[in-house]
């Protein structure tokens, strides 16, 4: 397939070295650059060598070209924002420019952590992302076991199919689903539980703040499970075989295999995205919170980033919300460090 | 001799119970969809008595005619699409690129420009910094804002470039004696050869746009022709969850004899079917995708 591909690639370039008059001494410099040829030019004065580097940006100015943009563009869209930092020590007031404000020192931060609202929005946060943490990983590993020890080869691709489903749709139809399906009138949920005798009379769901936590992490679960069980099933599909069959010799039966090879098998694979995740135990996203919940609930739905969102947008505190954020961000990097810490300590290995 | 037959027993047995906890699975998956499906194509009357499930008892059109009578769901429909496709298509291209550059290993600045992008995938400016560069920007109330801060998604540079770094280096070197240059490299031999990588990408490029809502509800909330698909189902679910009623000025006839319930579903079809008649035929792309930036990650 490769030699097809060089081949009819090489009739196309022959007609580019037709069509495209270019100067034959930088086509001979281009063709040489692809060897680490200049690594034996003899060194020279620092004059030569600035030259030489123009020389070179020249001959790769397509490479410039076609990097230099999205350079630009990633300093302003991710490094500017970092700069906006500044803005959750003064008192911010968007007519004026970033270094001509108000500052406030930490006024912001004091008033955030004097902040009740605070909190228990913190608690909020901590208590949806544990739960998730714990349920997201646990489950998926589960059904990719099981996946893994299913025979029945259509049957299991359709299930596959089927499950990673929900991963693609958007949150805002998956909190329509969700509220549809724990509605009290005609909900499955009210209506499945009544019919188990479970419940009495339809149970408003919704409305209740205690639940909240365990519908957020539910409906979480039914969105990911499928799609986060792709990654160990394929860390399982990498075992060796090997390992299986002089298990198979020894006697082992299915579920001695399982927990003896295919558990520690994906142990690597799991302990990296487990570590990533504490990293975002503070930075849940909101957009779960922010469609599921309703006023009933707030006290048992609102998170960090919709707090900030608020203060900082629906109020215009733009450096209360910035304060917010930054305690997020700097929250984040710490656990990941905590995590990698405590996996590097019991392991000997870093993931980071 | 015992021991086996026992073990295969409870073999079957595990098998047994594998395909039942599968079966359910798959109902508690498909059963939400399939009923507001069923719903949507009901009478919105009917379904004001309950107990409907998986299939229409008064079947009808009119649900889906009555929303498709609102004038900012045919705009949404119309901005999402255009999204869709336009940011889909920038994405794909601009993530390319930076990997192909960044896969060069002669390439001078590639050291530098490769911590420039891993950096930003270990913190972020937070929401209110980047809100106030958007308003900085003059982005507010456009239709840009949904592309252009869109345009590169670091994690999609990094997937593609490991996928290029597979590539036998030797294709480029030969085309480079045959006289071509780095653009023409990049169009002719690199783009086609990433194929699968790059409808991964598109993919999920596809379905960020397609499902993103909270940039309309940030940036466009009070610009009617720049909504969005996904927000105008947030706004009816957020106002029949509250009770109160979905309004369309030009939909207000149409509606009395409609109720809330019904349009809510027909919308979330409308939401959600074109993603579901394009991610089967992709999923073989996705699996190897996902694979892929997880070992390299």
């Amino acid at each position: 397939m490769i030699r097809t591909v060089k081949r009819g690639q090489a009739t196309r370039m022959e007609k580019e070295r037709v069509g495209v008059p270019d100067l034959p001494e930088q086509k001979r410099l281009g063709g040489a650059q692809m060897k680490p040829l200049t690594e034996n030019a003899p060194k020279a004065g620092a004059v030569n060598q600035s030259s030489r580097f123009w020389t070179k940006a020249f001959q790769q100015r397509y490479l410039y070209m076609m990097s230099l943009p999205f350079v630009i563009w990633i300093f302003i869209f991710s490094y500017v924002p970092v700069w906006g930092w500044l803005t959750a020590f003064q008192n911010y007031k968007p007519k004026d420019s970033i270094l001509n404000q108000k500052w406030v020192g930490l006024e912001n931060f004091i008033e955030l952590f004097q902040d009740e609202r605070f909190y228990i929005v913190l608690r909020n946060t901590l208590a949806m992302s544990t739960m998730g943490l714990i349920v997201g990983f646990t489950i998926p590993v589960v059904f990719a076991l099981l996946l893994n020890e299913m025979r029945g080869q259509l049957f299991k691709r359709s299930v596959q199919t089927i499950s990673y489903l929900p991963h693609f749709v958007s949150w805002v139809v998956v909190a329509g689903l969700v509220s549809k399906m724990l509605s009290t009138d005609g909900g499955a949920v009210n209506q499945l539980l009544m019919w188990l005798g479970v419940i009495d009379a339809p149970v408003q769901f919704m409305a209740k703040g205690e639940l909240f936590w365990g519908i957020v992490t539910l409906s979480d679960l039914w969105k990911e499970m499928g799609w986060n069980s792709i990654i160990f099933l394929a860390a399982m599909a990498g075992i060796d075989p090997e390992l299986y069959e002089a298990s198979t010799v020894d006697g082992a039966g299915r579920f001695r295999k399982m927990w003896h090879i295919t558990l520690p098998g994906i142990r690597t694979t799991f302990m990296v995205l487990f570590i990533l995740s504490i990293g975002h135990l503070v930075s849940i996203g909101f957009e779960k919170q922010f469609l599921l919940g309703n006023p009933l609930v707030s006290d048992y739905s609102e998170v960090l980033d919709l707090y900030a969102l608020k203060y900082g947008i629906q109020m215009s505190r733009y450096s209360y919300g910035t304060a917010i954020g930054i305690f997020n961000s700097v929250v984040s990097i710490l656990l990941v460090f905590i995590a990698n810490g405590i996996y590097k300590r019991v392991t000997k290995e870093s993931i980071i | 001799m015992q021991g086996a037959l026992k073990r295969q027993t409870g073999d079957k047995i595990f098998d047994f119970c594998i395909y039942v906890f599968m079966i359910i699975v798959t109902i508690v998956t498909l059963y939400p969809f399939l009923n507001v499906l069923a719903i949507s194509f009901n009478d919105s009357v009917d379904t004001v008595r309950g107990g409907l499930t998986i299939y229409p008892r008064e079947f009808t059109l009119k649900n889906y005619e009555t929303i498709f009578g609102f004038d900012g769901l045919l705009t949404g429909f119309q901005n999402s699409v255009i999204r869709t496709v336009l940011g889909t298509a920038i994405g794909v291209i601009s993530a390319s690129m930076m990997a192909y550059t960044l896969s060069r290993p002669d390439f001078q600045a590639r050291r530098w420009m490769s911590v420039v992008f891993a950096l930003t995938m270990y913190f972020s400016g937070g929401l209110i910094p980047g809100f106030l560069l958007m308003k900085s920007l003059g982005l507010v109330g456009t239709f840009a804002v949904y592309i252009i801060p869109a345009i590169l998604s670091v994690w999609n540079v990094f997937v593609v470039r490991s996928y290029i770094d597979g590539l036998p280096y030797a294709l480029q070197e030969s085309a480079k004696i045959d006289g071509a240059n780095d653009w023409t490299i990049f169009w002719k031999i690199i783009l086609p050869l990433c194929q699968p990588v790059l409808a991964t990408i598109a993919l999920f490029i596809a379905v960020g746009h397609w499902n993103a809502w909270f940039d309309t509800y940030l940036f466009n909330n009070r610009n009617a022709e720049n909504t969005t698909l996904q927000y105008e189902l947030m706004k009816v679910l957020l106002s029949t969850q509250t009770g109160s009623n979905y309004r369309d000025p030009n939909a207000q006839q149409a509606i009395a004899s409609v109720s809330p319930e019904s349009i809510k579903m027909a919308i979330t079809i409308v939401v959600t079917v074109p993603i579901l008649l394009v991610y089967p035929f992709l999923q073989k792309y996705f699996v190897k995708g996902m694979t892929l930036g997880a070992v390299k990650s």
